[in-house]
């Protein structure tokens, strides 16, 4: 569907996006992650043809795009204002007829639960209600390719759940998505494969479980330190820890369990911490503070 | 070039310019307020262009009629008197050009006093001179009538207003609007949809024709039900003009809308373009009698020519064909800031 061919993008001496390089195929939902200041949203947006690359190529469809992918790809920006003095089924209809091909929008504010808002003006919604609405907005012309840059940032932990189950139904609708997020919960849940960017460039890119796999680390038992006390010389594992909780490093949780049950440590206070995407994130892009 | 985008975006912007009441309301208002204004400062009897102070006389009590100064000073026309009780609050006025003639009640010897650098004071000491000599020792001067039917001030003043609110209202209506939708993404958002630079021009060029077309044709109505303008020529003449001078002005806006996201720095920009505009065009005084440079410099802007044009209809009868000059001129205008302002068009900052 989309093939991006060393992508560079430079602003004067700063090179935001250094040799970048990938594929996504059709009806599959591609997530590019990373930090800060990674080159995310640049990348994208020179994708999305709104910014022109300093070299390197992008193919849709095999070729270069042409003057028809604005009528193809559907885009949700990270920020955008719409227009003013408009409400939410005004701006919908104004940006079908800048359409050839449109969705039906009775159709479209059902699918992104728009209608209890439909006739306020645009900017008198909530951050839950815009999300959905951009969203709405960036399929309004029925699009073989949707770009989602962030769009769940900002909201609560229901907004964010009843925003990707709309992607879920955009996706069984077999269309292809790009991503780009911050939450790795979300990536893991919608993504078919995942590339993560750090200071413009790629550094690892596969299935988020294949990512997880070679990048994950090891798998932990985190216990209250106090448990332990006398004990963690009798134990076959690597540790780390606070002053309050000590973790067990192991490969076989199971065999660990069972360890710790042989010498009556008290399991009361346990968690197991398995790998996630957000371990491989930590892990290739380090702990430190970015901003 | 797609009609139904342009259509579409041409909408919106007239949604956004109905629907903002302040900003729409504040477009009707204006051009009344000012005509409306000007009518009570300059018109009927109330026209007094020159301050006169007279002392020593009780201020609060102040009659011209009782005071004691040439009888025929007393009875010119536009002068406005005003009373002080001392000599050296009178003085302080005069310096301060707050009156501009002071003169002394009750003085065998007429005494007056005028600042030297003021042109006003320099009028109404001649006046004051010539009302001493008694009117039989007047050189004889025949007065003859202007035949035909006379301008008023306001008839000549009120397309200069019409045509400034035109102007300000197509420059920041297209420039600064389009800034801050750079600035704010909406620009950003459009441009990842089919819509072409040459069709989101267009259609904001077109809405605000037509805005100000609308407008404009309100307030002329409204100003001539309440002020009673006096056109020679054909309405629909005038129009034409408008017409022309709004598609001029909105493409020279285009230029503006075309770069930038600094809303402060486009305002610089408005107000770098707009006063000169508005003082060169003769917009609120003539400009005759004024140096060769400075009416080079006037035929720069839209405004002289729609101006020079709409008065021409308005207050001599022209034709189209009379005015010829000037509407080629807008339309050479047009052309050339459209081709500019399109050219150097960005969606994105």
């Amino acid at each position: 569907m989309l093939e991006v061919v060393n992508l560079v993008k430079s602003y004067g001496a700063v090179e935001a996006v250094k040799d970048v390089s990938f594929e996504v195929d059709k009806g599959t939902c591609f997530g590019l992650l990373g930090p800060n200041g990674a080159g995310k949203t640049t990348t994208i947006e020179v994708i999305e043809n709104v910014i022109s690359p300093t070299s390197g190529t992008v193919l849709y469809k095999g070729e270069p795009r042409s003057a028809s992918f604005n009528e193809e790809v559907g885009i949700q920006f990270q920020e955008t204002a719409l227009l003013a003095f408009m409400t939410v089924r005004e701006t919908l209809k104004t940006f079908q007829s800048l359409y050839e091909e449109s969705n039906n929008l009775a159709e479209l504010i059902e699918m992104c639960h728009l209608a209890e808002f439909q006739d306020q003006y645009n900017d008198r919604i909530s951050g839950g209600q815009k999300q959905r609405f951009l969203l709405a907005l960036a399929l309004i012309n029925q699009p073989d390719l949707l770009f989602l840059d962030e769009p769940s940032t900002g909201l609560d932990p229901q907004a964010r759940r009843n925003l990707w189950e709309i992607v879920e139904k955009i996706k069984a609708d077999g269309k292809t998505i790009i991503l780009t997020t911050h939450y790795m919960e979300e990536a893991e849940y919608l993504c078919d494969e995942v590339a993560i960017m750090d200071s413009g460039r790629i550094i690892a890119r596969g299935a988020p479980d294949e990512l997880i796999r070679k990048h994950g680390g090891e798998k932990s038992v985190s216990l209250p330190r106090g448990v332990l006390n006398g004990k963690m010389d009798k134990l076959p594992f690597q540790s780390r820890g606070s002053q309050e909780r000590v973790e067990l490093l192991t490969g076989d949780v199971n065999a660990c369990l069972q360890s710790l049950i042989h010498e009556n440590i008290d399991l009361s206070d346990l968690t197991v911490n398995v790998q996630n995407l957000e371990s491989v994130f930590l892990n290739l892009t380090g702990r430190q503070l970015r901003e | 070039m797609n009609f139904k985008r342009l259509w579409a975006i041409f909408r919106a912007r007239n949604h956004e310019f109905f629907r903002d009441r302040a900003a729409f309301g504040w477009n009707f208002v204006f051009p009344f307020l000012i005509v409306g204004g000007f009518i009570l400062m300059f018109g009927g009897d109330a026209r007094n262009q020159y301050k006169v102070g007279i002392f020593p006389v009780k201020s609060e009590t102040f009659s011209v009629a009782a005071v004691d100064i040439p009888a025929r000073f007393k009875e010119t026309r536009y002068l406005q008197f005003i009373g002080f009780e001392s000599e050296q609050e009178a003085l302080k006025k005069l310096n301060h050009h707050k009156i501009d003639f002071l003169v002394k009640a009750g003085s065998p010897k007429n005494e007056y006093w005028v600042s030297e650098t003021s042109p006003k004071g320099y009028i109404v000491e001649q006046l004051f001179t010539k009302s001493l000599v008694p009117a039989h020792l007047e050189p004889q001067a025949k007065r003859r009538k202007i035949m035909g039917f006379e301008i008023r001030y306001v008839d000549w003043l009120f397309p200069g207003i019409l045509a400034m609110n035109m102007m300000f209202s197509a420059l920041y209506g297209v420039g600064y609007t389009v800034v801050r939708y750079r600035k704010n993404g909406v620009l950003k958002r459009l441009k990842a949809t089919p819509l072409s630079a040459v069709e989101y021009l267009s259609a904001q060029m077109l809405s605000r024709i037509f805005l100000l077309m609308f407008t404009t044709v309100i307030v002329w109505t409204g100003c001539d039900l309440v002020f009673s303008f006096r056109t020679v020529g054909s309405y629909f003449n005038i129009f034409v003009i408008f017409f022309l001078g709004s598609l001029s002005l909105t493409s020279l806006g285009l230029i503006i809308a075309s770069r930038g996201t600094s809303e402060e720095f486009s305002s610089g920009i408005l107000n770098f373009i707009s006063w000169p505009m508005m003082f060169l065009s003769e917009v609120w005084f003539s400009l005759e009698g004024a140096p060769a440079w400075i009416k080079t410099v006037s035929q720069v802007f839209p405004l002289t020519h729609m101006l020079t044009a709409t008065r021409k209809v308005m207050n001599d009868g022209a034709s189209l064909t009379d005015v010829s000059y000037e509407l080629s001129a807008m339309m050479i205008m047009t052309a050339v800031c459209l081709v500019i302002g399109a050219s150097l068009f960005s969606w994105t900052r």
